[in-house]
């Protein structure tokens, strides 16, 4: 028999009992569909954190002392701006050196006021990091080295402070120290939950000055290619750790950071997708029961059309083709509800999603198979009817 | 001379109920030749239908020979089995057994998908056998939609569409009122007349037996009487 033929029986097949083959693809359908959006969504949240880190900057080596671990509080810094003069040294090329010192602090104009992050830092802090300025201008050199007054306002926080007024020149206070503003960021959205929005910068030294302390955060370099990256962090923390004998000094890249959250991201989304697998089965299962009604019911059908002739393999086929059919209509169905309700999630919810080929791909092969797997136990029963015994059923 | 139909030897077929050996033969011996019209008699319980069965290769002697067009049944595997009831073998049941939701055409074709005839070469066999039973008006109807007389006229056509050395059919007047009967009865005939199709009968009621022109009457899985033994 040719499989054109059995292709046209089980269609027949299934069309006879739409309704009942509608219901049991019900199951793939789900369980397809679940699979496709789940898998969209763990994927577009690993892009949108991959495009957070990468919207950082690029190249960029975070300095810090002591050793990053999730586990622990973060080590108390005991770098301070001569270490920041020496790694400087190190790498060779101070532009390519900035530094961080921060404190929540309050900021008020007016009668407004806002909580925000007040980042010490320098003039160099925009090679490193994307922070592209609104209006007005960059820390300079001289801001540094003489402690100004001055500070650049995240997007957030000029808005929320100043509403449509440009607050370049304006004044500010912060912590009851009045800053002049000379600048305002550009929106560039969260990283890692940092929202960098609503920091606010201001010189190092002048930081260090309004919250008491010598020290500095971190050290950011940005190296001049990826080439570049993994010798340069080695050399940073070998100097740092030569200048301080028996500290420990750490030193992450954009990539190691991705590596990281990408392998958790790629397990949530695994987790997902293996969940959703589960009601790919529960409806694998619910195939094989109809079809086994399906056997019972047309036990007469399969006795006469073996005393015409269908062998074994004939009957097997018809029942197994009609299987399959019906997984792989369900998951083809399952596949386009699958990628409209992803599109739908990202387009109306702040969840993002990513439509993957291979997910898709994959959802069909698994729905293929599970009608394969699921239909073979009843197909086989088919084919094996004693042809005697199934022309006598009632 | 080209081989008998059927030629049994000493054929037995027993059953296992519940752990009781049950012998519906019980030791048959019979040849059918080429373009016989022979009927099988006997009344319910006496293994006429076991031996239909056989006969028909739907089921295996449990021991003895039977041969079909001269090959030997035990010989022959299930698949090959099945081609050889598609080759040599029409059936007629007394309930028709068509294929509800299937047209008459599509239902006589049925035996050619198994031969792999291609669609187009079925369509046309199907509708010369349609013709050739007399339901050339038939070809889209359903089973439903044709008088119980006409299904059996299209589970003939069925049985005749893949050009067999034998039709068994199986009290095929049993879900008819007479006169259908008759109808069929005559359609049979002339068929075998025509075509030289041999064709074996069963039947308990003896005026269908009558219509043969050989009667085998079988009881207690034994052949009581054989009207045309040799």
């Amino acid at each position: 028999m040719r499989t054109a033929e059995a292709l046209r029986m089980a269609l027949e097949a299934l069309r006879v009992n739409r309704l009942r083959s509608a219901l049991t693809m019900l199951g793939v359908i789900i369980g397809v569909s679940a699979v496709v959006v789940l898998v969209a969504i763990g994927t577009g949240a690993k892009n949108a954190v991959e495009q957070e880190i990468a919207g950082l900057g690029s190249n960029i080596i975070l300095v810090v002392p002591g050793q990053l671990n999730f586990a622990a509080a973060p080590t108390q810094s005991r770098l301070d701006l001569a270490d920041v003069a020496y790694v400087r040294r190190v790498v060779g090329d101070e532009s390519r050196v900035t530094v961080s010192v921060q404190s929540g602090e309050t900021v008020r104009v007016g009668r407004d006021e806002a909580f925000v992050t007040v980042v010490g830092t320098d003039q160099y802090v925009a090679n490193i990091f994307d922070r592209p300025l609104r209006r007005g201008r960059y820390l300079s050199e001289t801001d540094v080295d003489t402690r100004r007054r001055v500070v650049i306002l995240g997007s957030e926080v000029a808005s929320r402070l100043f509403g449509d007024v440009d607050p370049v020149g304006r004044q500010a206070t912060i912590s009851g120290v009045r800053f002049r503003v000379i600048g305002v960021y550009e929106k560039v959205g969260a990283t890692f939950g940092v929202a960098r929005d609503q920091e606010v910068h201001v010189p190092v030294t002048t930081a260090q000055r309004l919250i008491g302390v010598a020290r500095i955060n971190g050290i950011a370099i940005g190296a001049s290619g990826p080439d570049e990256i993994e010798g340069l962090q080695q050399r940073v923390v070998d100097a740092l750790v030569q200048r301080y004998p028996g500290e420990k000094f750490s030193a992450v890249t954009q990539t190691q950071l991705l590596g990281t959250i990408g392998t958790v991201l790629g397990m949530l989304t695994g987790v997902l997708a293996a969940i959703a697998g589960i009601s790919l089965l529960v409806g694998g299962v619910g195939v094989s029961n109809i079809m086994l009604v399906s056997v019972r019911e047309r036990t007469k059908e399969i006795g006469l059309r073996k005393a015409l002739g269908a062998r074994q393999r004939d009957i097997l086929g018809q029942f197994l083709i009609e299987a399959v059919l019906l997984t792989t209509i369900g998951g083809v169905t399952g596949i386009v509800l699958g990628v409209g309700g992803a599109l739908l999630i990202a387009a109306v919810s702040p969840v993002p999603a990513a439509i993957t080929w291979w997910s898709i791909a994959l959802a069909f092969g698994v729905s293929v198979g599970v009608g394969v797997f699921f239909g073979v136990a009843p197909a086989r029963r088919a084919g094996r009817l004693d042809p005697v015994v199934a022309l006598r059923a009632e | 001379m080209s081989a008998p139909a059927f030629e049994a030897v000493a054929l037995t077929r027993s059953y296992q109920l519940e752990g009781v050996s049950v012998d519906a033969l019980r030791g048959v011996d019979l040849t059918v030749s080429p373009g016989e019209f022979a009927a099988i008699i006997g009344p319910s319980g006496s293994g006429k239908s076991t031996l239909m069965h056989l006969l028909g290769c739907l089921d295996r002697p449990t021991s003895g020979v039977l041969r079909v067009g001269g090959v030997d049944v035990a010989t022959l595997s299930d698949t090959e089995l099945a081609e050889l009831r598609n080759q040599t073998i029409g059936f007629v049941f007394q309930s028709f057994h068509l294929l509800a939701r299937t047209s008459a055409l599509d239902n006589v074709a049925l035996p050619l998908v198994y031969r792999g005839v291609p669609r187009a070469e079925r369509r046309n066999r199907a509708q010369a056998a349609l013709e050739a039973v007399g339901l050339a008006h038939r070809l889209t109807h359903r089973p439903a939609q044709m008088s119980g007389g006409e299904q059996q006229r299209v589970a003939i056509a069925r049985a005749l569409v893949g050009d067999p050395k034998v039709v068994l059919a199986d009290e095929p007047t049993g879900n008819l009122d007479s006169r259908n009967g008759a109808e069929v009865m005559n359609l049979l005939e002339r068929l075998n007349h025509d075509s030289g199709v041999a064709i074996v009968l069963v039947t308990h009621e003896p005026e269908v037996a009558g219509r043969a022109r050989r009667q085998i009457h079988v009881r207690d899985g034994l052949i009581e009487h054989d009207t045309g033994a040799s």
